[in-house]
């Protein structure tokens, strides 16, 4: 790989081949508006927001245009803004926009260029038709193709991170719009619910459906874990809202998944807020669980093991560890089981 | 994995066997799909059921249950005999060549498929040629590779086979398990497990029985391995074993042979287990005691790839519920134990102390950077790939491996086999996912896969309540209708405690390993009268 000088707004930047002018551009923190480009999928270049001037003349889109060595980038001018601005004003006034009943309110990448272009309200396009508006048919995904912009992330996350090739276009001019499974509801059709579209759609056209609780985005906080279910260990950020309930959970790209998950990591953390969560020591009495104080409990347990141990000898005890818990857990179990109780018997479902 | 996740883009060739990628290890299955589907990337497929990946497949072999060794010395008896393998590999890196070709030369390919139960045997043929022309290709497997009375000798076969294509110590390539559980790798590095210390230590060595002596402040630890899960079990039902700690396992619904597992629980003296929900497990103990969920607490998990990474605490504690560590720590301090552990990474750095893999790894360092053991030093970057340029033990060893039928096959009384696992929106025993709202709505009830053929000749139809049975017990199921899955075998799901598939399972294990014989057992089904 080759290392290329290039300057963007007048800073010498570095790159290496192959790379194109938008990445090197967000990667050295310069901040070219874009709409259809992601990261992890494919570049085509169509919604055109991410123009830039290149060596003083044409116009490029910059997710698409390699670059060259001496190659000097303009991001902004006059010209540009004005053509941003139109392409805005063009997907405002084909689309139905209503941020207040939008779950991507204030995590929305086109309201933040609405906002940052300082556009007003448009009218409706002549051509513009009401689109298929389906929040019953998924038990996990909401549409709302009136806010749709035709972006394609959602065609290319289904087709290359999923690779369940549920999302397709169909029809032309102002009728393009979505369909799943050549013209299923998303309900109906082969989506196996892993949510990436709903992730990388840039609006509220694809959203997540609730799972326990709702929240303001400018409300919620993320923290990154770990998926508990199965070995590819997925990175994943939790969202939750200010009574600290879970809302979503998005794949993180610094993880082994770079961004994916499955429906399991996406969709299965409610169990915590569950009623049926034990919240207090249970010991049994009379064959009936009884609530019980920490102190009892452990005094119990501890008193226990003792007796046995002093009447059986070490071996007599056995501990089960569990793959679901932590390296310190697991760690300090054997460590007990071993130095504590004095016998080896310790195992866990590795082979289950 | 002696490999990297993010390694599959590097591969030119897949072996998936024994895996349901897509839906048991759903991120990397896509990524293999990737590579397929839009890239022309080539794919073989060896399993009982039809799988998606077999969709996408160059190869697919669908064999009998229990037969993989069969299908991978086929394999390898071509390679051989067509001189195809990696010559330069073998000799250089390897030993114990010629005692291998020898057991293989009988594996020709319609031996094999005699014993596989499989119509194709010039596929075996053409499948061995493109994993000989098509470098690195990655092996990848899971339970099904496993979960045998045969499968220690499974897992050899599958590094044999890799190491004749010179397919290990590269990037891309691999012989690379795919781990069911967030953190099965990192509980066994952390020597839960009843023959080693943390870092696969024996506990049978005096030098480690020291070591851990001086380490933990503690004299007369013990040399004698210890017992393996079913062993308690079986312990327990004979009196010798008198009490169970648990830390959050559910045995009544993920051991095979469930009647077995109950008796052994109720012949205990004391039982005391901790978890995050009152588990068909727990209703069997004497105490319960209430841990905080995974997003409740911060510590290290460490993935399939030997990758360790750091848990952040999302959600405060429910109720009284506390740390599992803290727990441990608390019954320990009652026993007389001088432990002082105020937070998981006081706790992390002993583990560095004593776990020379992990001696480079801190919390930092796998918070913020992807950093796989072994590790063995802070300025170490941690290791993508195992066996880069020799093995641990110096030489790559071959181990002939002779295919062995199951310890039950199907017979007169009960003639069709019975194969299990899991399905994409379920997970382990369901304690978790069923209780999330999506994935129970997705899927609400078990079920058992029957061939057309199989679904025809018992007069069953999609849908329709049947019985299985084996010589351990009998369930009501309903039957799904498929093709996926071959003539004569069912499969059954085992997270649906209405309809558990470990009250048919046998509790035969592998005589090195011990793990149990899922993946096979005779069962008979029958219509329900009703
Ligand atoms: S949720 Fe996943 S499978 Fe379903 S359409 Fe979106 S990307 Fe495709
Ligand atoms: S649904 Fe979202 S991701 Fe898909 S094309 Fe429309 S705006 Fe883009
Ligand atoms: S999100 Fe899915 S693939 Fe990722 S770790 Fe969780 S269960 Fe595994």
């Amino acid at each position: 790989m080759e290392t290329i000088t290039l300057t963007i707004d007048g800073r010498k930047v570095k790159g290496e081949t192959g790379q194109t002018v938008l990445e090197v551009a967000l990667k050295n923190s310069i901040k070219i508006p874009y709409l259809c480009y992601h990261p992890k999928v494919s570049k085509t270049g169509a919604c055109r927001v991410c123009i830039v001037r290149i060596n003083g003349t044409i116009l490029k889109a910059s997710c698409v245009e390699p670059i060259a060595e001496g190659m000097t980038v303009v991001t902004e001018d006059e010209e540009i803004v004005k053509i941003r601005k139109f392409i805005l004003e063009l997907l405002l006034s084909d689309g139905d926009h209503n941020c207040l009943y939008c779950d991507a309110n204030g995590d929305c990448e086109f309201q933040t260029l609405i906002q940052r272009y300082d556009i007003q309200e448009v009218k409706p396009s002549a051509s513009r038709t009401p689109k298929e508006i389906d929040y019953e048919s998924s038990n996990a995904l909401k549409r709302n193709e009136n806010r749709c912009i035709l972006c394609g992330r959602c065609v290319k996350a289904c087709r290359e991170i999923q690779v369940s090739n549920v999302w397709s276009f169909t029809e032309r001019g102002s009728e393009t719009h979505l369909v799943a499974d050549d013209g299923k509801r998303i309900g109906e059709s082969s989506c196996v619910k892993c949510g990436t579209c709903a992730q990388l759609c840039p609006t509220g056209a694809i959203t997540f459906q609730t799972v326990i609780g709702r929240g303001s985005n400018w409300e919620l906080t993320s923290i990154p874990s770990i998926c508990i279910y199965c070995g590819v260990g997925c990175k994943i950020d939790f969202y939750k809202n200010r009574d600290n309930i879970l809302v979503k959970a998005m794949g993180n790209y610094t993880g082994p998944n770079e961004g994916h998950l499955c429906v399991k990591g996406r969709f299965g953390f409610d169990f915590v807020h569950s009623e049926k969560r034990l919240k207090k020591p249970l010991i049994k009495k009379n064959g009936v669980f009884v609530e019980a104080e920490w102190g009892e409990a452990l005094n119990l347990v501890a008193s226990r093991l003792r007796e046995i141990k002093d009447k059986y000898g070490p071996d007599s005890i056995a501990a089960l560890s569990s793959a679901k818990c932590t390296n310190e857990e697991n760690y300090l179990l054997q460590k007990f089981i071993r130095s504590i109780i004095g016998t080896n018997n310790i195992d866990h479902c590795a082979r289950l | 994995m002696t490999n990297s996740i993010r390694e599959i883009p590097i591969s030119e060739c897949y072996l998936v066997i024994g895996s349901n990628t897509t839906e048991n290890h759903p991120v990397i299955g896509s990524m293999i799909k990737n590579e397929v589907i839009n890239r022309g990337k080539k794919l073989i497929v060896v399993d009982p059921r039809e799988i998606e990946l077999a969709r996408y497949a160059d190869y697919y072999f669908q064999i009998r249950p229990g037969t993989n060794i069969a299908i991978l010395n086929g394999f390898m008896h071509v390679l051989i005999k067509e001189g195809l393998y990696n010559k330069e590999f073998v000799q250089t890196r390897c030993e114990g060549f010629d005692e291998m070709a020898r057991v293989l030369e009988k594996y020709t390919p319609e031996f094999v498929a005699d014993i596989c139960g499989i119509d194709n045997p010039e596929d075996i043929v053409a499948a061995a040629r493109l994993m000989a022309r098509l470098k690195p290709m990655a092996l990848y497997y899971s339970m099904g590779i496993t979960q045998f009375i045969s499968g220690v000798n499974g897992v050899k076969s599958t590094a044999n086979l890799q190491m004749l294509l010179g397919n290990v110590g590269i990037a891309g390539g691999g012989v690379n398990p795919l781990r069911g559980q967030n953190n099965v790798q990192g509980s066994c590095d952390m020597g839960a497990l009843p023959v080693s210390y943390p870092a696969y230590q024996p506990v049978a060595s005096e030098d480690n029985k020291k070591k851990f002596e001086t380490a933990w402040c503690v004299p007369n630890l013990s040399l004698k391995p210890g017992l393996t899960i079913l062993e308690m079990f079986n312990h327990a039902i004979a009196g010798n074993i008198k009490a169970i700690y648990a830390m959050g396992e559910n045995p009544v619904m993920s051991d095979p042979n469930q009647r077995h597992v109950i008796e052994a629980l109720e012949s205990l003296e004391f039982f005391v287990i901790q978890d995050i929900f009152l588990t068909e497990t727990g209703q069997y103990a004497h105490v319960v005691l209430p841990a905080r969920s995974f997003l409740e607490k911060e510590g290290t998990v460490t993935n399939t790839e030997r990758r360790v990474q750091l848990m952040h605490k999302v959600l405060p504690p429910v109720g009284d519920a506390k740390d599992d560590w803290w727990i441990v720590q608390e019954v320990a301090k009652r026993m007389g134990a001088q432990w002082d552990y105020k937070k998981p990474e006081d706790i992390f750095e002993e583990i560095r102390k004593v776990t020379p893999s992990y001696g480079g790894i801190t919390y930092e360092r796998a918070d913020n950077s992807i950093i796989q053991w072994p590790c063995p030093s802070e300025d170490h970057p941690g290791t993508q790939f195992l066996h880069k340029d020799k093995f641990t033990r110096g030489l790559g060893l071959f181990t002939p491996v002779e295919y062995t039928p199951p310890a039950e096959e199907a017979d007169f009384e009960y003639p069709m086999v019975l194969t299990t696992g899991r399905i994409l929106d379920h997970f382990h025993t369901g304690t978790m996912t069923r209780k999330s709202k999506v994935l129970e709505e997705n899927v609400y009830e078990g079920f058992v896969e029957i061939n057309p053929n199989d679904a025809q000749n018992y007069n069953i139809v999609n849908g329709e309540v049947i019985s299985v049975s084996t010589r351990r017990g009998s369930i009501r199921i309903k039957a799904k209708v498929t093709e996926k899955i071959k003539p004569n075998t069912v499969f059954i799901p085992f997270h649906f405690f209405e309809a558990c598939a470990n009250v048919l399972t046998i509790d035969a294990v592998d005589p090195t390993c011990k793990i149990p014989e899922y993946k096979v057992c005779a069962c008979r089904i029958e219509k329900v009268q009703s």
